[in-house]
Order: structure tokens, then C-alpha cells, then sequence
């Protein structure tokens, strides 16, 4: 085995990874595993930044999508959020701490049989909105819900 | 070597619930040890989980998901004795893979 060459394989693999992680995740194929971890998305400090690199700038808001959470969650660090959507061929679910350092905290892809629903439990910095972001037929369609925070979690 | 994960799959209805408990701890980057020392970022980034060996989701998680993460999946489709299987990865390339199978939920 050439060295070099293995190294120059390995660059290459991340220079696409990146690449395709910056190309708003629409170009991503839809393989099943090693999918390329969105950088670009969960480096943005700012909600709309987020959205741009899950390609849903234009995602409309739905009232098909329900988020349960806690209105005052007793610690900040462990927040469940729950996350149902009626929208019919839900392909993903992103979830999304407005006013966390880095507020993507997840994106959830399903197939061969999931149900349009994600469950997972978070931190939060502070106060404020928990976004949910459903990919569904191509069309992104978000919802949002307050969370209270009473203690920082993020420390 | 991490631990093993806790994976429970019960069959309720024609929907499976599986639920899965990883120990990690899901560092953020931010908090300091006792000596006031930054803890380095360490935690989940990809986490897939099959059916009988056929992807059923796919996360990408932050470091903003809880110390040992907890999170569900509800699956249609999936009969008793079938495989689930779970497989995490995280940013220092540690990785894990568990298997269970779905249950009657009693």
C-alpha cells in the first residue's frame, strides 16, 4: 500500500464531504450510510444560517407538524423535545435551539418504515424558541414552540 | 471501548418502539473541570439505525443533544424476532454497534 496515496484518498474523501455538506444538503445522494455530517450547519451561530444549509430558506410554517416540549423545562440540560409530523412522505426532521451558541441541534433522516417522528432530549442555553424543520416531499415546512429556561444548561 | 447501548424494541400494534439509551458524554466544548480547564468537544455525530439490516434512520446529532442521549424511533412494518440494530459514531471516530430484537410489548 502506497502511503501517499491512502493520505491523498482520505483528503479528497473530506474535501467532498465538506463540499457536499455546503451544498445546502440537496445535492447529498440518498445512500444509506456514512452520510456526510452537515459541518456548515451545525457551525452556524445564526438560525437563518441553519436553514440555508438544509436548503430551507423557503420552508413554510404548517400546523401538521406537532411539537411537544416542556413550556418550563426543570433542567436546562435535558430537555425533551418530540417532534410528530402529519405531513404526508415525511422524509426528515431537523431540530433546532433558536438562541443555543450553535442552535442545529439535529437532523433525523427516515425511511423504509419510520414514522414521520423524532424523540430526543437537549440542552439549552437559554430561553426560546424550539424549531422543528420537516423535509417532506422535497418541501420544507417548519413549527415552533417556547421553551423557559430557568438555568443555563450550556455551561 | 464504550459501554453497551440499552436498545428496547416493543412491537404495540402494528408500530415498533424502539427507544435507545447511549452512554456518552456528549461534550460540548464549553464547560470547564475542576481545575478550570476546558473539556475538549466529544460527542455523537452519526447515529444509524436498521431493520433486519436496512437503514431506518439516520441522525446527525450536535453537541447540544444530552449527556447520554436517549432517543426513539417508531417503525411500521416490523414483526417479532426481527433485528434492529444500532451504531453510533462521534467526533473522535470512537464507534459502537448493538442489536436487539423486537418484543411483544407486554
Amino acid at each position: 500500500m502506497n502511503p501517499v496515496r491512502r493520505s491523498l484518498f482520505k483528503l479528497t474523501g473530506s474535501v467532498i464531504a465538506i463540499a457536499a455538506a455546503g451544498a445546502a444538503g440537496m445535492l447529498r445522494p440518498m445512500q444509506a450510510w456514512a452520510a456526510p455530517w452537515n459541518k456548515a450547519g451545525f457551525d452556524s451561530k445564526a438560525i437563518a444560517d441553519v436553514l440555508k444549509t438544509l436548503g430551507a430558506t423557503a420552508a413554510t410554517e404548517s400546523r401538521d407538524i406537532v411539537i411537544t416540549a416542556p413550556d418550563i423545562a426543570e433542567n436546562s440540560a435535558l430537555v425533551p423535545v418530540e417532534v410528530t409530523s402529519r405531513i404526508p412522505n415525511t422524509q426528515s426532521v431537523s431540530v433546532i435551539a433558536e438562541k443555543n451558541p450553535f442552535p442545529l441541534v439535529a437532523t433525523i433522516e427516515l425511511f423504509n418504515g419510520s414514522e414521520p417522528y423524532a424523540y430526543v432530549r437537549i440542552k439549552m442555553g437559554q430561553t426560546s424558541n424550539v424549531w422543528a424543520v420537516v423535509k417532506a416531499d422535497g418541501k420544507f415546512y417548519t413549527a415552533k414552540k417556547e421553551v423557559k429556561i430557568t438555568v443555563g444548561g450550556c455551561g | 471501548m464504550a459501554e453497551p447501548m440499552k436498545i428496547r424494541a416493543l412491537l404495540k400494534g402494528d408500530v415498533v418502539d424502539i427507544r435507545v439509551l447511549i452512554a456518552h458524554p456528549m461534550e460540548t466544548g464549553q464547560r470547564k473541570d475542576a481545575a478550570g480547564v476546558i473539556v475538549p468537544l466529544h460527542f455523537i455525530q452519526n447515529v444509524v439505525v436498521t431493520h433486519n439490516g436496512k437503514t431506518v434512520y439516520e441522525g446527525q446529532w450536535s453537541q447540544a443533544v444530552s449527556r447520554n442521549p436517549v432517543f426513539a424511533v417508531r417503525l411500521r412494518g416490523a414483526k417479532i424476532g426481527d433485528k434492529i440494530g444500532v451504531t453510533w459514531v462521534d467526533n473522535k471516530g470512537d464507534q459502537r454497534t448493538d442489536e436487539t430484537v423486537v418484543a411483544p410489548a407486554s
